[in-house]
């Protein structure tokens, strides 16, 4: 069997294909085939599927942060949305804003529970602190006591902005 | 090391040793990491991409978990050679697509594999054989924490680890584990067994990851959250799943041999008699047949080929595979020609 799209190879690769509702076989050489995936790729990627969550339930919000721009790589919301990649970690705090909704949608969770980076000894002592805290955090969740979590959190920000200075 | 030595040994994930390497091949975690205060690599320049190349490059070479690693610049390989790192999944379709200051580091039994310059600035991952993601755990968490002394990570407390992706974000972890399944394909069940899958935050994928479908029999089964949850609870939530995918597999399997035995007899034998005598095989039709030959390995039918060798065909006659055993490069039907003279060469010598 030749090659359905250059009529001159032989077919080695055999793909089913939904067009307009009906199942179309499509059988291609190689060099074809990888062209036709390159092709599929490009028209469905995981940045569309991600501009689609990005602002499903919050119109308004959306539009307040839609001008925002992250300071420290000059990316734009409309960049991030078009992408689905951010341009550094500053845009996580730049575009914080848009970023509940989706991150709930993807993980249902807008809340890190784990592990936390061992800088050097220096921030030792800081990351035990913020270790027992992130653990009553946790237990606050489940409990679902969420004024003390907001406290604990607010907590843990103060010493994280501490070990940053 | 030399990329070439990869060639003749045999990674650790293939070994085919850990518990229940009938059923799962493979245990798999990554990581993804970035350091703090450079762009991401799809936003940075040319620059600052060098910069995270020169930072992370000694602080992954340093650490005693990586003595006598292989360390790759991706510009440097040749098509062929970033095709054979692929399929032995040491490194990702997309680090062998860009070429600047891309990289990956291997371990000597490619246990471990760190990829710099990805869509993260690292990508670290371990690979065990069979179900054995505490393992795997272990050695990934402890070369994370040695990483993390050395180089500073961007992380939040709120958002945890920053990655490009947000759906990598939190503790930008991936567990996975590869699993045979060809019983419950065989009753038709596997559709049911991935829908529930997908129903509580798993994913399953095929042999070669993302974007890929499975092949053989052969399901990739991730977590897909990485945000609210701590790494433990992660790796115990997929662990449980996956012990019960196992149980569902065995039983499908006492079913069909006590019910359709002639037929799976009939399955089993005819792919390995296939197999044998083939002389031009493609590559989806041998991963099939091996797949029907390791149920009847595991059911006992067939003695004197081991997991092992099974597990090795599935990478060995992948096309790079085939055409560094040659030694050159050999078009679609070449190759279909070398991979059934491998396979009946590496059969036979067996019986």
């Amino acid at each position: 069997m030749l090659c359905d799209i250059c009529s001159k190879k032989q077919a080695t690769v055999h793909l089913t294909e939904m067009v307009d509702e009906q199942v179309a076989e499509l059988h291609l050489c190689e060099d074809c085939a990888q062209e036709k995936g390159a092709q599929m790729e490009q028209h469905f990627n995981l940045a569309d599927l991600l501009a689609g969550l990005v602002d499903l339930d919050a119109p308004s919000a959306a539009a307040e942060g839609a001008g925002a721009k992250c300071p420290s790589c000059g990316m734009t919301y409309n960049d991030f949305r078009k992408l689905g990649k951010f341009g550094c970690g500053n845009c996580y705090e730049a575009f914080k804003k848009n970023l509940a909704p989706l991150l709930r949608r993807i993980h249902g969770s807008t809340q890190h529970l784990g592990k936390v980076p061992a800088r050097a000894e220096k921030a030792g002592k800081l990351r035990d602190e913020l270790a027992e805290l992130r653990a009553k955090l946790e237990k606050a969740i489940k409990l679902e006591q969420f004024e003390e979590a907001a406290k604990l959190r607010d907590k843990m920000r103060t010493l994280e902005k501490k070990g940053e200075k | 090391m030399k990329l070439d030595d990869l060639l003749h040994q045999t990674g650790e994930w293939l070994k085919c040793v850990g518990p229940n390497s009938e059923i799962v091949i493979s245990s798999r975690m990554r990581l993804a990491r970035n350091l703090k205060g450079v762009p991401f690599a799809h936003w940075s320049n040319k620059k600052e991409s060098e910069k995270v190349f020169a930072m992370v490059k000694p602080a992954i070479l340093e650490s005693g978990l990586m003595k006598d690693a292989l360390f790759l610049k991706i510009q440097d390989l040749s098509n062929i050679d970033k095709q054979f790192l692929l399929e032995r999944h040491l490194v990702s379709r997309e680090l062998i697509t860009g070429s600047d200051s891309k990289a990956v580091a291997i371990s000597p039994n490619e246990v471990i594999s760190v990829m710099v310059n990805e869509e993260d600035h690292l990508r670290i991952q371990a690979m065990e054989s069979g179900f054995n993601l505490k393992d795997a755990w272990e050695v990934i968490n402890s070369l994370d924490d040695e990483l993390s002394q050395k180089l500073d990570y961007a992380f939040s407390v709120d958002f945890g680890y920053l990655s490009a992706c947000p759906t990598n974000t939190g503790t930008g972890l991936r567990a996975s584990v590869m699993a045979h399944l060809p019983a419950l394909v065989l009753t038709k069940q596997i559709e049911k067994v991935l829908h529930a899958i997908s129903k509580i935050g798993l994913t399953a994928r095929g042999f070669y990851g993302e974007g890929t479908e499975a092949s053989g029999n052969f399901f990739q089964i991730s977590n897909q959250v990485t945000l609210g949850l701590p790494e433990l609870e992660v790796i115990d939530n997929l662990g449980r799943i996956i012990r019960q995918v196992i149980e569902h597999e065995l039983s499908a399997r006492q079913l069909l041999t006590s019910q359709q035995k002639e037929l799976l007899h009939d399955r089993i034998w005819r792919s390995y008699g296939t197999l044998k005598s083939a002389y031009i095989i493609t590559s989806k039709e041998a991963v099939e047949l091996l797949s029907s030959v390791r149920l009847g390995v595991d059911l006992g039918m067939i003695n004197g080929v081991d997991g092992k060798l099974l597990n090795e065909l599935l990478v060995v006659i992948q096309p790079a595979h085939l055409q560094k055993l040659e030694a050159k490069a050999l078009d679609a039907a070449q190759r279909d020609v070398k991979r059934a003279d491998l396979i009946r060469q590496k059969l036979t010598s067996k019986d």
